[in-house]
């Protein structure tokens, strides 16, 4: 430092020192404040204005405040003896309205005026609110300063003398959840409201995200994603609620609204200065005047506003080096967000939103609750998201921040710096070498490294051998990797593949994840992704809507259907054709049609100009090229006239079909056309792992085609015969006999039994026949003939179909998911004229 | 709707995330407006580069969306084919400001992006 040793004298005497003043009197200016002083604390006489009547504090500790954890006393940064001590005059409770740079001086709302050499604008932010009604309203509160926390702590004492007060936060990110998590601990009910599907969407991916509400729920607060505020809700000028666009009502007595900053730029721009969001600023921090300075939230620096304290820091060091005549200059920041609620741990740093050349490492760690994912780009760490294990937080982001090339530890990156630069350790295989061989590997089944190996080297040569034989990673499969390390180890390169996994996002089969989904009661697909180890964020088009048809599957009526892990036939609840547009089928119960059906499916035909309309192979009537934007009009038509959706489109029950019987056939035996429509009638609706197809031929001679179905029955003199995984597609196969019965409603028992332990035991995308080929045919004999199976599987298959024949069509011609079948907007060009005009 | 360079197309609540909306454009490529599960959004042509799939109505993962015709996979931010497919579509610069999205209007009427830059 060469500052002058005589500060208590000042500068020589005849040199007047050039007086500094200093509007805002938070974390930045007083910071540039300190670090002018370290560097030459006799250069200015400081002034510092603050609009707040108190000294500075840090304003990032609010939170610990609001929450208990701290008290004001303890966030105090610069006490009064730090002003005097260093001759510093604080003007607090006394705001800057305007800056006269004609004159170089300041004048004060009480109409102080304050002359300058150098100026030093440090407003910060505003909390943006957004536009709704009743904003205004007494009980509506931003989360800024100490006068916030006040009302905020007001609001749940009173609360609590009544025995619980609401509050509700409009806004789910760093600062919203931090207000939420404290008056939670204050006592208050509190619901969050966030616009956006996943909490803190700036920092965290979907994965992290759904961790974070699962916790925050844990701890009783109401999280509402994908909520839009409409309006506050007020009773006596004061609030009282507050109303969602989609009409629910929560009760409120303070609504505290964190949805984001904005750079306080009014003076800045009232005083001439350059101003786009922020207030412009170059590398030293010298505003587009040159005595006017400029740092923290308010300032735009190279493109970029902050909300960080850290840029801060950089901001003011700069500043101070260009003030006492070093120059070194600010280059931006690159910035990282931790999460103060006490026992949640979250990092955040860099770019996660992925991309071209992208690579994401994941790791899952069901057990405690760790979410890791480290992004990497050309050999560099590009970001990280970190969620219940953020030790290695600092590391990643001190790698990204100097840009250095992680090729040769890129295996063992995602176990942190503890593993990673261990040298030789950084080949995983070695590390697991060098274990011991008590060292636990499984956790949930208590197996060592010593008898994994053991039961490698006694025959277990794949991943899948090992875990049926000694149950490592056959549990919650975390400790995969290091299996598979191990059998590398033992085995060199003869390691058998086991079975095919689902999808490239997991090790897991589609099997294991079926049974992992009962087992452990998972009912959600991003929590599925978490307690099974996926290692990708969001999982990928395969796995997607398996996921969703297993949790659909052994949850009915409790799982809620998620259109975006649906393939489009399914979304849209029609047949997408090589053009784009689609084939309308509506159901016919049994193949039989009546006058009004057909009139009201011609009447379509020529309304909606359909170029085709044929007859199906189901029995049915297809009618070809519905543009999307029409289907919701076609299928209210088609309702009206008392038709369903066919679900020709879907993994589900496609038709029943059936051959006239006994009613008029003259060798019919029995009546097919009646049990088919009944069996129809009892399965329209369900979702399957597959499309699944069943007919019903009134005697052998099977003029329905029931032996290439996945479900056909064949009348006889005595009864039905039921047959089972036929196929008359790609690979055509003729169906087994399941059994003989003799009456109609053992033939439907034994058909809602057979579909349903399909749908419990087929992977996904299986048809009936490959499954039987893989599974064989005596083990689902087997399975029904237990003592009250069918009874059992037939009950699970009524139950599911409560949930299931509720006509999807009927539903969207009502107005569900409407986006979907429309355009945002079209657009049209000015004629070539007009654009040379316009 | 038009202001200067960049073309208002709404609110970005009226696209669900994870799912796409079209805009047709009049002697113009019908365009796709993605919301990705991670909050980004992108607009491409509608049209996959294999056999003219309706990209819109493909299921979006990551900043990837696969044809519903043949599951190609096709980058949202380059319009280019993943993995042993070749094959790219136009993309369209898109900025979302005050919770709107704003199109390039020279390349919403220009047809993506080789539409000069205005």
């Amino acid at each position: 430092m060469n500052a002058p040793m005589n500060f208590e004298e000042g500068k020589p005497a005849g040199q007047v020192r050039e007086r500094l003043v200093v509007i805002g009197n938070g974390m930045a200016g007083c910071r540039a404040v300190e670090e002018i002083l370290a560097r030459d604390p006799g250069r200015f006489d400081v002034t510092i204005f603050g609009a707040e009547p108190r000294v500075n504090y840090n304003r990032i500790m609010l939170s610990p405040v609001l929450a208990g954890e701290k008290t004001f006393d303890e966030i105090v940064i610069n006490t009064r003896e730090w002003y005097d001590d260093n001759g510093i005059t604080l003007v607090s409770g006394d705001k800057v309205e305007s800056i006269d740079r004609e004159h170089k001086r300041v004048v004060a709302a009480s109409g102080r005026i304050e002359p300058y050499d150098k100026l030093l604008i440090a407003t910060g932010s505003d909390p943006f609110i957004i536009p709704v009604p009743g904003k205004d309203l007494d009980g509506v509160v931003t989360f800024r300063d100490l006068d916030d926390v006040d009302k905020m702590l007001a609001a749940a004492e009173a609360g609590n003398a009544k025995g619980g007060g609401n509050a509700v936060v409009i806004g789910g990110g760093l600062l919203g959840l931090e207000a939420a998590h404290g008056l939670n601990l204050r006592g208050m009910n509190v619901t969050v409201i966030h616009l956006m599907p996943t909490l803190m969407e700036r920092q965290l991916d979907e994965a992290a995200g759904w961790l974070l509400k699962t916790e925050l729920e844990r701890r009783g607060q109401t999280i509402l994603t994908g909520a839009n505020t409409k309006e506050i809700i007020g009773k006596d000028g004061k609030v009282a609620g507050v109303r969602l666009e989609d009409g629910t009502e929560i009760p409120a007595d303070i609504v505290v609204m964190a949805v984001g900053i904005r750079p306080a730029t009014g003076l800045a721009r009232e005083a001439g200065l350059e101003v786009e969001r922020g207030i412009m600023v170059d590398d030293h921090m010298v505003t587009s005047d040159p005595a006017i300075l400029s740092v923290g939230e308010c300032v735009q620096h190279r493109g970029m506003c902050y909300g960080l304290v850290a840029p801060l820091w950089d901001m003011c060091r700069a500043l101070a080096d260009f003030v006492t005549e070093s120059p070194s200059g600010y280059e931006g920041s690159v910035t990282s967000t931790k999460l103060k609620v006490s026992g949640i741990d979250l990092f955040s740093a860099g770019d996660f939103s992925g991309g071209e050349g992208c690579e994401d490492i994941v790791m899952r760690d069901a057990s405690r609750g760790v979410y890791k994912r480290v992004i990497v780009k050309d050999s560099k760490v590009l970001g990280a998201v970190l969620y219940g294990d953020t030790a290695d937080g600092s590391w990643y982001f001190d790698l990204m921040k100097k840009g250095e090339d992680v090729s040769d530890i890129r295996e063992a990156l995602i176990f942190g710096q503890a593993f990673a630069s261990g040298g030789a350790l950084a080949d995983p295989n070695a590390a697991v070498a060098a274990l011991s061989d008590d060292a636990e590997i499984c956790g949930c089944n208590g197996v060592s490294k010593g008898q994994v190996v053991s039961c490698i080297n006694g025959g277990a040569h794949s991943l899948d051998a090992v875990r049926s034989t000694c149950k490592a990673s056959a549990s919650c499969g975390s400790c995969t990797g290091l299996v598979e390390s191990l059998l590398a180890l033992t085995l060199g390169g003869e390691v058998e593949s086991g079975p095919k996994t689902m999808c490239k996002c997991t090790s897991f089969t589609h099997g294991d994840v079926r049974k992992l989904i009962v087992e452990k009661g998972l009912k959600e697909i991003p929590q599925v992704m978490q307690e099974l180890h996926w290692t990708t964020p969001d999982g990928c088009a395969s796995c997607r809507p398996a996921l969703n048809y297993y949790l659909l599957c052994a949850w009915p009526g409790e799982y809620e259907d998620d259109q975006k892990s649906r393939f489009v036939n399914e979304r849209m609840h029609a047949n997408i054709q090589k053009d784009g547009t689609y084939s309308v089928v509506p159901r016919m119960w049994g193949g039989l049609t009546s006058p009004k059906e057909l009139r009201a499916i011609a009447d379509v035909v020529e309304k909606f100009n359909a170029p085709m309309v044929k007859v199906t192979g189901g029995q049915r009537l297809d009618i070809f090229g519905i543009k999307k934007e029409d289907l919701p009009a076609v299928w209210a038509d088609l309702n009206a006239a008392g038709m369903v959706s066919g679900h020709a489109y879907g993994k589900s029950l496609r038709t029943v079909k059936t051959c006239v019987g006994s009613e008029w056939c003259r060798f019919g035996t029995q009546d097919s056309t009646g049990l088919g429509v009944q069996i129809e009638r009892m399965t329209w609706g369900s979702w399957m792992p597959h499309k699944f197809k069943i007919a019903v031929s009134g005697c052998p001679r099977n003029c329905a085609e029931a032996t290439i179905k996945d479900f056909g029955v064949v009348c006889v003199d005595s009864g039905y015969e039921l047959h089972i995984a036929g196929n008359g597609g790609i690979k055509v196969r003729a169906t087994d006999l399941l059994c003989k019965v003799e009456t109609e409603e053992e033939a439907l028992d034994m058909c809602a039994a057979f579909i349903q332990f399909y749908r419990e035991d087929a992977y996904y995308l299986e048809r009936t026949a490959p499954w039987v080929e893989r599974v064989g045919l005596q083990y689902v004999k087997d399975a029904l003939a237990e003592e009250g199976a069918v009874e059992r599987y037939a009950a699970r298959f009524h139950y599911s179909q409560q949930f299931m024949q509720d006509d999807p069509w009927a539903r969207r011609a009502a107005g569900e998911h409407e986006k979907l079948h429309q355009h945002l907007a079209e657009v049209r060009p000015f004629p070539a004229s007009q654009m040379e005009n316009a | 709707m038009m202001i200067g360079n960049w073309l208002d197309i709404g609110p970005i609540t009226q696209i669900e995330p994870g799912t796409a909306r079209t805009l047709p454009v009049i002697g113009g490529e019908e365009i796709a407006v993605f919301h990705t599960m991670r909050n980004e959004f992108f607009a491409i042509v509608n049209t996959c580069p294999h056999k003219q799939g309706p990209l819109s109505q493909g299921i979006v993962h990551g900043d990837v969306v696969t044809c519903p015709l043949h599951n190609w996979n096709i980058s949202l931010r380059s319009g280019k084919a993943l993995g042993d497919d070749e094959g790219c579509v136009p993309t369209i610069p898109l900025k979302v400001d005050a919770g709107r999205i704003y199109l390039l209007r020279s390349a919403v009427i220009g047809g993506g992006d080789q539409a000069e830059a205005a």
